[in-house]
């Protein structure tokens, strides 16, 4: 103990300079990331007359650049009805395939187990656009084109391996003893992934509906190649479309209040769930 | 699982399928890529491709880098810091992107800020500089958070023993610190370039398409295949996946491929075996 004390009070001693360095740190930090999207936000409510004013809080509040967005010529609830359908069909999809396959990775043996193991991984570094041309190809062939399942099907090709990894990682943490106990007592194997691992592997799975819906919402180039019709747009290619009334004016005060209509379900998600969000991307990174 | 695998076949299939449904041309679309008319969009995609890759993945391990080891240390406003740095993660690439032209606007917030007239959006320098920046932006917070969750592994005994043997915080910083999170270091860095390799959305959106200075792979090949030039497109794409197998492959084996640990090393032999299944295909077709 006593050998522990000189360290034990080091921070003690000089509190001053240390702490405000650190404090200043984690205002930096703060600032650095939350600064771009405040000044989103603020453009959003400005009114469209003063909306290249530089001050930091509007003058006026108004709503008008919210009104924009949702005129009905623009179509805008289309396109987050859209998103919400693909990102949530998406994420339904790939954990219902996902949880199997996560569990016979950690749990069952078979041939071929690490081979399909690679498989999987490598299907996540493929570059989008690498299935963009063969994808427009069959789509095109098959009729696909503007429809849900053109955007869904792709998205599981990236949100499967990160359902698949997360998951195994979380099964593999589960006791093996739990199963065995089950089967002793007389379940099945599918009897005892059902009633006893899921149940307990609910957190782990609710992590990674979160982590894939994010991404499903937040995919860009598959359905911007797969759509070309408006009323099928999602809400990241809507809003990436967006054009003046004008000609070639940019509206950004419309875009901005947009940008924050997409990007505000995100955020809340990220605050609420932030702890569980951490433990999700982290487990994938440190393992 | 089966779903994954059907996908990477289909991908793979419908490549060489592309090529072959087309009048048949062997490897003539690849050798326009290196010499013909299309080698100086594909120098220049590449040149972006790569420039990009690097500055920005050694501009954000830096700056994630100070972001944990401040946050490592605070006690307190650590939730509130934490929620902060998902925000950028969380945003889409195409609203960031459309968030950072508003700020690199003519009359936007930056230039005010800096006093100078600096056309970021156009094409040119600055729009690379623009597009570094708001890249850097979105994935700096996130290398932070990985890196910050390999310091909180690392026990507090090393750092107490180090103090008693009188080694100095920078020392202490280089020997202990640096080494213990190099597994995550090199994790982060391999997701990232591999991420930045194929970045498609940001520059499309902030700057535009089929802008000189900022055109990656990525926007090269889907121009083409919104031209309907299916077979450059595919030339194109195939390349880029080359490109990027290489590069994981150069980085794991410089790196050292047991710091990943197997799962890693297991998909770059797979990835080697896939490259040459490919390159295989297409010698032949």
């Amino acid at each position: 103990m006593t050998t522990c004390l000189p360290v034990a009070t080091k921070p003690v001693r000089r509190p001053g300079v240390t702490t405000v360095l650190r404090h200043a740190g984690i205002v930096a930090i703060t600032a650095y990331c939350l600064a771009p999207f405040y000044w989103m936000t603020v453009s959003a409510f400005r009114r469209p007359t003063d909306q290249f004013s530089l001050s930091v809080l509007p003058h006026q509040w108004s709503v008008a650049n919210f009104m924009a967005v949702f005129k009905p010529d623009v179509g805008f609830q289309r396109a987050l009805f859209n998103s919400l359908m693909v990102a949530g069909s998406t994420t339904a999809l790939t954990l219902l395939l996902g949880t199997l396959c996560a569990y016979a990775l950690a749990r069952l043996n078979f041939r071929f187990k690490n081979l399909a193991a690679a498989a999987i991984i490598a299907t996540s570094m493929f570059p989008g656009i690498s299935l963009v041309v063969p994808l427009l190809r069959i789509f095109t062939d098959i009729g696909w084109i503007n429809t849900y399942q053109a955007m869904i099907v792709p998205s599981l090709s990236f949100a499967l391996p990160l359902t698949v990894w997360n998951l195994t990682a979380f099964f593999r943490q589960l006791p093996a003893e739990l199963e065995e106990a089950a089967m002793i007592d007389g379940c099945t194997r599918g009897q005892a992934f059902r009633k006893v691992i899921l149940p307990l592997a609910a957190p782990g799975v609710f992590t990674t509906a979160i982590l894939v819906f994010i991404t499903a919402w937040n995919e860009f180039i598959i359905a911007l190649s797969m759509v070309n019709k408006k009323d099928m747009q999602t809400a990241t290619v809507a809003v990436s479309r967006f054009t003046g009334a004008h000609g070639f004016d940019q509206p950004y005060g419309t875009q901005m209040a947009a940008g924050v209509l997409v990007t505000v379900p995100l955020v809340l998600a990220v605050l609420i769930f932030q702890r569980r969000i951490v433990a999700g991307l982290t487990a994938g990174g440190v393992k | 699982m089966r779903e994954s695998l059907y996908r990477q076949a289909e991908g793979i299939d419908a490549n060489g399928f592309v090529i072959q449904d087309e009048r048949f041309v062997g490897l003539d679309n690849y050798r326009d890529v290196f010499t013909g008319q299309q080698a100086d969009l594909f120098w220049n995609a590449f040149d972006n491709t790569t420039f990009f890759t690097f500055t920005t993945v050694a501009i954000e391990i830096i700056l994630g880098l100070a972001m944990a080891l401040v946050m490592h240390r605070a006690m307190r406003g650590r939730a509130l810091v934490r929620a902060a740095i998902l925000v950028p993660w969380a945003i889409p690439t195409a609203v960031s992107a459309l968030l950072w032209r508003w700020i690199f606007d003519a009359d936007g917030v930056a230039n005010a800020l800096l006093g100078r007239q600096i056309l970021w959006t156009a094409d040119g320098p600055a729009a690379k500089a623009a597009v570094i920046i708001s890249d850097t932006w979105k994935t700096a917070p996130f290398i932070g958070l990985l890196v910050l969750a390999g310091l909180q592994l690392i026990p507090k005994e090393l750092y107490e023993a180090a103090h008693v043997d009188g080694a100095g915080p920078w020392r202490q910083f280089r020997a202990i610190t640096l080494p213990m999170i190099r597994p995550v270091l090199v994790v982060a860095v391999l997701f990232r370039m591999l991420d930045v390799l194929r970045m498609f959305d940001l520059p499309y959106v902030l700057i535009g398409n089929q802008k000189h200075s900022v055109e990656t792979l990525s926007m090269l090949a889907f121009n083409e295949a919104g031209n309907l030039r299916y077979g450059p497109a595919a030339a194109f794409s195939t390349l880029l996946f080359c490109y990027v197998v290489l590069v994981a492959f150069v980085f794991v084996k410089l790196l050292g491929a047991e710091v990943i640990g197997q799962a890693a090393t297991r998909r770059v032999r797979h990835r080697r075996r896939s490259a040459a299944r490919r390159s295989r295909k297409t010698a032949t077709t």
